[in-house]
């Protein structure tokens, strides 16, 4: 037989005022199992809950019925109040007797009426409440990174500073995403590089930071605080403990392969650094393209290592280890512009570059050593045509969205083009000129002073004449039709979320929105964090930004990582789904329903008539579970429930109402 | 729009809204916050997601007195759990059908979308359903609702 306490409170006169709270009181102590019934003026004051604390004790209550205001407000507040108790914290069920009562009605007879039925209900549901008890859940304190862009590596470094271990994937050879192929960096113009690579170095040599490159995130098993992640590290063919980085093998290799990291402007060898302050210093071997692991000749560069490092028999290395919190910052990559602008050749001109290649020609240590030339012919072009917008904000071919950073490096390009070729001419055709952020628009003017022509208007078609692209365009502004002879086009395209995030955002559980960039939990107050506990976002990943905006993104969600690895232990929500294993028929149907992932099968031993057999019954991962309730309905055996609000006790609250 | 308060004596329809936590219940809160006025015929019971509604609640209250039930939860794209309002969306239009094929008026059933910022749609809302509710007049059901083959409790 349980033992209810109701308390019911006047709010001042928020709730008496159109409520007679007394009578409400009096009704109360003549329900079922009520063995208590009080109110009280203030219940959320100091008094007031010294109050419902003196009459737990004296009454021997074990479940209390608070008819206060929303249970939105404070119910928190009584679990507790409660916790301080001997009763169980989850044997509430709060009445709002204030927002969805007194202050909606006005007529005092009404308001007494519909807050007994309230009280009434909620008396009903508590009734049927069982206890629930938090779980603990270890806290694993390290921390993954996905990605070693500059999002990763910021995200990484102030995970380490605050002493943590972090682990950094990098798909790639080396550290340094997209940021480190830059020439500058706008608006002020650094060096990317010598602002990219110190970063590298440091998070290559931090103490509390492993840098996994080559490698890629296989699988994901298990909750926030405790990530089983399984990472394969693709086979280097070179020890890296006795490898000095001294370069000499590539230097002997005999094969040219297209150079990814120039954009394909140059050639590198089979055995190859990304390029020179790649970290690790050290270079991996092409297999698909050395001629030893294909047709086993050559062997060149084994011959010419000084220290024997080089193994043609190395094999990929498969690790699995735990992680309390994993971030994601998987970047971006331009979008394929070739198969959807015909119009502009969709590559067969050689001289019509993305800005990525631009950003190479105009590097110091890019394929032509700083000096912009021509990809075709190698002659420096004189008139330059920047074309923005090529895949963004263009439904119908690339993408709706706006990719942020193309105006403003659009503005660079003009400004290095003029600055490296001042005789040159460079035209800048455009839909509209973003420039949101610090000394940003103050950067276009500049560029503007420098004589960049901007039109404001796309361009239709290029085509070639002799050994100049002719842009046939408009002039919006003046309604003038533009014909211009240019020496080599530039396109700034799209930013598009990185190969393979698809992958690993369904093996987290992390959504992609309509242009398939990863989900934030709430575009405004949950930013970097996503609808799966322990997971995180920065950077690109997320949607596109700059450089500015992205490494304030790295830092916040370290932030939120720090704050998760400063725990020993979670508590975890016991208001989740539970299996009752007599009924379950192990057919799934709530695995496939589950968002997050939290439901598999499992095979389990039972006696029935005195023999053991073996079912397949539904588990439930209490650190997955979010409490959502969509499994319970999906059951055709009705064997899930959801604690807290369980069928039972939605029924009888349901009966309770049918009373009225 | 009529502001109905109930009269003692007279007959006054019985309605029951699901709603869920994150958005409705919220909406409903903020009925209350802004003194919003609506009819006192409907007892709102909380539920975490209208993905947790099971159709047996809504049988089970109209089959005991209720004279209409009306289930609320986030606009469909904005569920809390991501998708659990979606799963909600078609069950229970399929139940409204079924109800509707065992005779039920439409009007005694219904489903809405309604945000934590929407306190005027909560109140118009409910206002409507309890309006067109009491022009139906009390439910007489000649013979139980069922739900084929699901069992609760």
């Amino acid at each position: 037989m349980s033992r209810i306490g109701v308390f019911i409170c006047y709010c001042g006169s928020n709730i008496a005022g159109t409520v007679d709270v007394e009578k409400v009181a009096e009704v109360a102590r003549t329900l079922p199992n009520v063995v208590h019934a009080e109110t009280n003026k203030y219940t959320c004051s100091d008094p007031g809950q010294a109050g419902v604390k003196a009459a737990i004790e004296k009454y021997n209550i074990d479940r209390v019925v608070m008819g206060t205001c929303s249970p939105r407000m404070h119910e928190l507040t009584w679990r507790k109040l409660l916790a301080d108790t001997p009763v169980n914290p989850y044997m509430l069920e709060v009445a709002n007797l204030r927002e969805q009562c007194s202050w909606v009605h006005k007529d005092k007879e009404v308001g007494t009426a519909k807050a007994i039925d309230l009280i009434k209900m909620a008396v009903a549901k508590v009734d049927k409440l069982s206890p629930l008890k938090s779980t603990q859940i270890p806290v694993t304190k390290r921390a993954l990174v996905v990605g070693g862009g500059i999002a990763g590596m910021q995200a990484a470094l102030d995970i380490a500073d605050a002493g943590y271990q972090v682990t950094v994937v990098e798909r790639e050879t080396s550290l340094g995403g997209k940021m480190v192929m830059l020439d500058k960096t706008f608006p002020t113009m650094d060096c990317s590089a010598c602002i990219c690579t110190p970063k590298m170095s440091e998070v290559g040599s931090h103490p509390n930071i492993t840098v996994k490159s080559y490698a890629e995130v296989e699988s994901v098993e298990g909750y926030v605080g405790n990530f089983d992640v399984t990472i394969r590290e693709k086979a280097k063919y070179i020890d890296y403990n006795l490898c000095t980085g001294c370069g000499a093998c590539t230097t002997k290799c005999p094969t040219k392969v297209i150079n990814n990291f120039e954009q394909g402007m140059s050639a590198r060898p089979a055995i190859y650094k990304m390029f020179a302050q790649a970290v690790p210093a050290k270079p991996v071997i092409d297999a698909e393209h050395c001629r030893k692991i294909q047709e086993n000749k050559c062997g060149a560069c084994a011959k010419i290592c000084p220290t024997g490092a080089i193994h043609y028999d190395d094999e990929d290395k498969v690790t699995t280890e735990r992680y309390g919190a994993i971030v994601l910052t998987t970047g971006y990559q331009l979008i394929d512009w070739k198969p959807l602008y015909p119009e502009y050749g969709g590559g067969k001109y050689p001289d019509v570059i993305t800005g990525l290649q631009f950003e190479r020609l105009v590097n110091a240590s890019g394929p032509t050593e700083g000096h912009i030339l021509r990809p075709s012919d190698g002659k420096e072009p004189k008139n330059v045509v920047i074309i923005k917008c090529v895949g963004s904000r263009d439904p119908h071919k690339g993408v709706a969205y706006c990719s942020r950073a193309c105006c403003m490096y659009g503005a660079k390009h003009a400004h290095q083009f003029l600055d490296k070729v001042p005789d040159g001419r460079c035209f800048v055709f455009y839909m509209d000129v973003r420039t949101p952020g610090k000394g940003y628009d103050e950067f276009y003017m500049n560029t503007l002073q420098d004589g960049a022509q901007y039109l404001r208007g796309r361009v239709s078609k290029i085509y070639k004449e002799g050994d100049r692209l002719v842009c046939l365009g408009e002039d919006t502004l003046t309604s003038a039709q533009i014909r211009i002879e240019a020496d080599m086009v530039v396109l700034e395209t799209a930013m598009v979320p990185a190969e393979g995030v698809d992958k690993l955002g369904s093996m987290l559980g992390v959504t992609r929105d309509k242009d398939l960039w990863l989900t934030e939990a709430h575009a405004k107050l949950r930013p970097v964090e996503t609808n799966t506990a322990g997971v995180f976002l920065a950077g690109v990943a997320q949607g596109p930004k700059d450089i500015p905006d992205t490494v304030c993104q790295a830092g916040a969600a370290a932030s939120k990582v720090i704050g998760l690895l400063n725990h020993d232990h979670l508590e975890s929500n016991p208001q989740i789904s539970r299996v009752n294993e007599a009924l379950c028929q192990g057919d799934g149907a709530c695995v496939n329903i589950c968002p997050y992932h939290a439901i598999t099968l499992v095979q389990k031993q039972f006696r029935e008539n005195s023999q053991k057999i073996t079912r397949t019954v539904a588990s439930v991962n209490p650190g997955l579970c979010q409490g959502c309730g969509a499994c319970t309905v999906t059951c055709r055996a009705g064997a899930m429930d959801l604690l807290g609000y369980t069928n039972e006790s939605l029924m009888r609250e349901v009966d309770a109402l049918c009373q009225w | 729009m009529s502001m109905v308060e109930t009269t003692p004596g007279a007959w006054e329809p019985k309605i029951v809204a699901f709603c869920c936590h994150w958005c409705t219940y919220t909406g409903a809160d903020l009925a209350g916050l802004n003194r919003m006025n609506y009819p006192a015929n409907v007892r709102v019971l909380r539920i975490p997601c209208s993905g947790r509604m099971n159709p047996q609640y809504a049988l089970d209250a109209l089959n005991k007195g209720c004279d209409g039930v009306l289930v609320c939860g986030c606009h469909p794209g904005d569920c809390h759990y991501s998708t659990g309002n979606y799963f909600a969306r078609r069950r229970m239009l399929v139940f409204k059908r079924l109800l509707e094929y065992q005779g039920l008026e439409p009007e005694r059933f219904q489903v809405r979308w309604i945000s934590g910022a929407e306190a005027g749609k909560f109140r118009d809302t409910v206002t409507e359903v309890v309006e067109q509710v009491r022009a139906l007049g009390p439910l007489h059901l000649n013979h139980e609702l069922v739900l084929s083959g699901m069992e609760v409790e």
